[in-house]
């Protein structure tokens, strides 16, 4: 019965689809993927003009979703925890300020947040020519933020002495705690992993031949009223308000979940602890937290999945994502609807699934092995 | 009075410490406090470095001599333990303090001083402040969108009808309670489709969307007589045969006739807008996206592999992706899967888009409730006898729904916040409308008014909600 019926409405709705695109001289395909785009995009990655093509504008698009996505993750977690252990603060102050913080951008709906710091509170920055300095290298304009490019010699050495170090510090790391199940010892390590961090690139530098240059910004006159900055990195005003709206947004409810999660440890874990001799941060760090992240992390790979799709909303501000490049710019070019409705929904599904495989795995790793 | 040392402040000096760390502390208040409300820089004299950081200083020495510990002062060892329990902290405190005292006078003067309220053009607005002529001068535009306004009395007359009509649960007496869920997830939807059909929009009261309704409610009626044997049998064929009856044969010229006694003008929903529309679209998607959540979370836990295949397909798949390509492809794929003279309304195709989208998390909410009753709820359900839907309607959903009241709650509130992205179909609710405003070249440069008012709808009407459902969810708390 069932099936018979999935079946009917499957093939109705193919139906459809046919004698529609057939009415309008629209052929089913793929083909355009390949097809010259001749359109621009404001911001892009990698290299891209309107010669290139339309699976080229995608690529373009998801790589800016990507960033956008991973800027955000970044600082809605670092807000977050902070927010969260706040909020559990015995200071009264300091408590009532995270949760008036948490309820208060909690409630407002994400888009409104983008449109208040896009169009409100962006467009109160100067302009190019009256901007100031930030520590004499960065601005922070109407037109973006400019900050100085670096410029690498020898970019590959250094690459490998970071990798070198954080080798040894994995080795490291094993071995004293090996050496602390078995004897006993402790031993610093995070001293000695600073230290190689620090180490081993220095002396990259310092022998490999490294060289670091910074290409500072510099005002430009194009006209008589219109400047821009030249040189360095500039990252446009709708990044900017993207990445922030989303990760104060994303901020609160990750928020919620370390508070939910340390809350979650009973008072006897704690005391127990305490009573030991161990420090309130150490209490914090090797007894609370631990256990606190196996109920944190599930609703929390919930509010990464929910950034990565909000960041959708960048079509609104015109921040050339994924929806706006493609969805919006080449299906206005190819009225493909289908095909590109289509691939941009199962580009989401798979960002989804590959970021909550990631996490289960994560998950998976913290969480108790049971005999 | 014995030795003092600084350093160490203890109990014996009590008086001392106490005198000298609050007047200290009041100096520093005190110092930022003329700072921002009377822009009066007492500490001028000094090099504008030390100037910056001599309230912090003090107020921090102020109170590193006030955390004496067991003062028997009671007060005193209140502050103590809330905002004073370590140096750390008591930065942390005096940052927040001077934060507050430095924020309040911009913000007021923004809000209300230098604000202008009255007269209705841009001239007025000249001041700093923020200019709430702006606002007033658009209300309507913000609460009705394009709605005519002389017809704006058909919105507030439904809307006041309606909250009359959903406020029955207060006044029922309790031999009408057990039919309040019935009336409630039926009969008040439906009344309200109505109200929003026929009055909000306007238009001919009878055509054929109009005999759907009468057989529906017709059949529905006769069905409650009916054996339950052939109820389904009944409710395949019944319903059509009776639509098709009504439509060709009886009754058709005489409510032609009828049809033409309306005298509302018709709105297209296209010029429906501002936070109206945010309400009717959040009303809707709330009434349907629950029952249709609900039938896939039981679908999920469903027996049959093919039900349930394609309740776990459904759900992963919307909640896999963003709301914005829902209304993309609801806007622009879904009308290629039609016949191509079916026509579906804008805000129809929005409500449906919603609702799946909603429904896909009310499910998983709803599973996480089913999942969290032990067994016991369901073998002892079974073995009194009780078929499935009687099992779950009267055992095992009522401890589900309770359990996950706060789930839901917050699936409600993101939908509510979601409307406003409906602007990528054209239709404009307050976000909308706006952005439509900040456009136009008469008021240009009011766009933070704007946005503060409806951040502050927004969140009276969120903040409102997580309430009621805490409230809720304290009222249905069983122990168990």
């Amino acid at each position: 019965m069932t099936v018979i019926a999935v079946v009917l409405v499957f093939g109705f709705f193919t139906y459809n689809a046919q004698v529609n695109m057939e009415n309008r001289g629209i052929d089913f395909g793929y083909g355009f993927l390949s097809q010259e785009s001749s359109f621009d995009v404001q911001f892009s990655l990698i290299e891209y003009d309107g010669s290139h093509s339309y699976f080229r504008a995608y690529l373009v698009g998801l790589l800016n979703t990507i960033l956008v996505s991973v800027i955000g993750i970044v600082i809605a977690t670092i807000l977050g925890v902070i927010v969260g252990i706040a909020r559990l603060s015995p200071n009264y102050l300091i408590n009532k300020f995270a949760a008036f913080y948490v309820e208060f951008f909690r409630n407002i709906p994400l888009l409104l947040q983008i449109f208040f710091w896009y169009f409100a509170a962006l467009r109160a920055l100067p302009l190019p020519q009256d901007a100031e300095a930030m520590f004499g290298i960065a601005f922070l304009t109407i037109k973006g933020l400019y900050v100085p490019a670096f410029i690498w010699q020898n970019f590959d050495i250094f690459f490998y002495s970071i990798v070198a170090a954080i080798i040894a510090i994995i080795v490291i790391r094993y071995q004293a705690k090996k050496l602390q199940e078995t004897q006993g010892k402790q031993t610093p390590v995070l001293l000695i992993s600073i230290g190689l961090i620090l180490v081993l690139p220095l002396i990259s530098f310092l022998i490999g031949g490294v060289r670091l240059s910074f290409e500072v910004p510099v005002l430009k006159q194009l006209a008589t009223t219109s400047f821009i900055y030249e040189g360095g990195v500039s990252l446009p005003p709708e990044l900017i308000a993207l990445a922030l709206s989303l990760s104060l947004y994303t901020a609160t409810f990750i928020a919620e979940c370390v508070r939910a999660g340390i809350q979650g440890i009973g008072k006897g874990q704690k005391e127990a602890a305490a009573s030991i001799g161990l420090t309130p941060n150490q209490v914090l760090k090797l007894v609370v937290m631990p256990q606190a992240l196996r109920i944190i992390i599930p609703p929390t790979t919930n509010q990464y999945l929910n950034l990565t799709k909000n960041s959708s909303l960048a079509a609104a501000i015109a921040y050339p994502d994924l929806v706006l490049v493609f969805a919006g710019t080449a299906l206005m070019q190819t009225g493909k609807a289908i095909e590109i409705v289509s691939i941009t929904m199962f580009t989401y599904l798979s960002l989804s699934i590959a970021i909550s495989l990631f996490m289960n795995w994560y998950n998976n790793k913290i969480a108790i092995q049971e005999k | 009075m014995s030795k003092i040392n600084f350093l160490k402040p203890d109990k014996s000096n009590l008086n001392t410490f106490l005198y000298l760390g609050s007047f200290l502390f009041l100096v520093s208040v005190l110092d930022v406090l003329l700072n921002s409300f009377f822009s009066l820089n007492v500490t001028g004299f000094l090099p504008g470095f030390i100037s910056y950081f001599l309230p912090l200083t003090l107020g921090f020495i102020g109170l590193y001599f006030i955390r004496i510990e067991l003062s028997g002062i009671k007060q005193l060892d209140q502050l103590n333990k809330h905002i004073n329990t370590n140096n750390f902290n008591a930065i942390l405190s005096l940052l927040i303090i001077f934060i507050i005292i430095k924020s309040i006078p911009p913000i007021l003067s923004w809000f209300f001083v230098d604000a202008s309220f009255a007269g209705d053009s841009k001239d007025v607005c000249t001041g700093t402040g923020a200019c709430w002529t702006y606002i007033k001068v658009w209300m309507r535009r913000f609460m009705y969108g394009m709605y005519p306004n002389g017809e704006q009395w058909r919105i507030n007359l439904s809307f006041i009808a309606l909250a009359l009509l959903g406020s029955v649960g207060y006044f029922a007496s309790d031999k009408f309670k057990k039919y309040l869920t019935l009336y409630y997830v039926v009969i008040y939807p439906f009344i309200a489709f109505l109200f929003i059909f026929f009055f909000i929009s306007g238009g001919p009261v009878f055509f054929d969307f109009s005999y759907g309704i009468i057989a529906a409610i017709l059949s529905i009626i006769i069905g409650f007589f009916i054996p339950s044997k052939f109820k389904f049998y009944y409710f395949l064929i019944v319903p059509f045969g009776l639509y098709i009856l009504l439509k060709y044969f009886i009754f058709y010229e005489e409510l032609i006739e009828l049809g033409k006694l309306d005298g509302l003008n018709w709105v297209e929903t296209g010029a429906w807008g501002g936070l109206s529309l945010t309400f009717i679209i959040s009303f809707f998607c709330l009434i349907f996206c629950f029952p249709i959540g609900m039938a896939f979370a039981l679908g999920r836990r469903s027996g049959f592999p093919l039900i349930r295949y394609i309740s776990i397909g459904f759900i992963e798949f919307w909640r896999g992706v963003p709301l914005i390509t829902v209304l993309f492809m609801s806007a622009v794929m879904f009308p290629m899967f039609l016949p191509a003279d079916f026509f579906i309304d804008k805000l129809v195709r929005c409500i449906i888009a919603i609702s799946l989208f909603e429904a896909a998390y009310v499910a998983e909410v709803i599973r996480g409730g089913l999942q969290a009753l032990p067994r016991g709820q369901y073998e002892a359900a079974k073995s009194l006898g009780m078929g499935y839907w009687r099992m779950h309607i009267f055992v095992i959903l009522p401890q589900a729904l309770k359990l996950v009241i706060p789930g839901i709650a917050n699936t409600f509130l993101a939908l509510v916040k979601d409307t406003p992205l409906i602007f990528v179909v054209g239709l404009l609710e307050i976000v909308g409308m706006l952005n439509l405003a900040k456009t136009n070249p008469e008021w240009l440069g009011f766009a933070m008014e704007g946005y503060v008012f409806a951040a502050i709808i927004f969140w009276i009407i969120c903040y409102a909600m997580s309430k009621y459902s805490y409230n809720l969810e304290q009222k249905y708390k069983t122990d168990r």
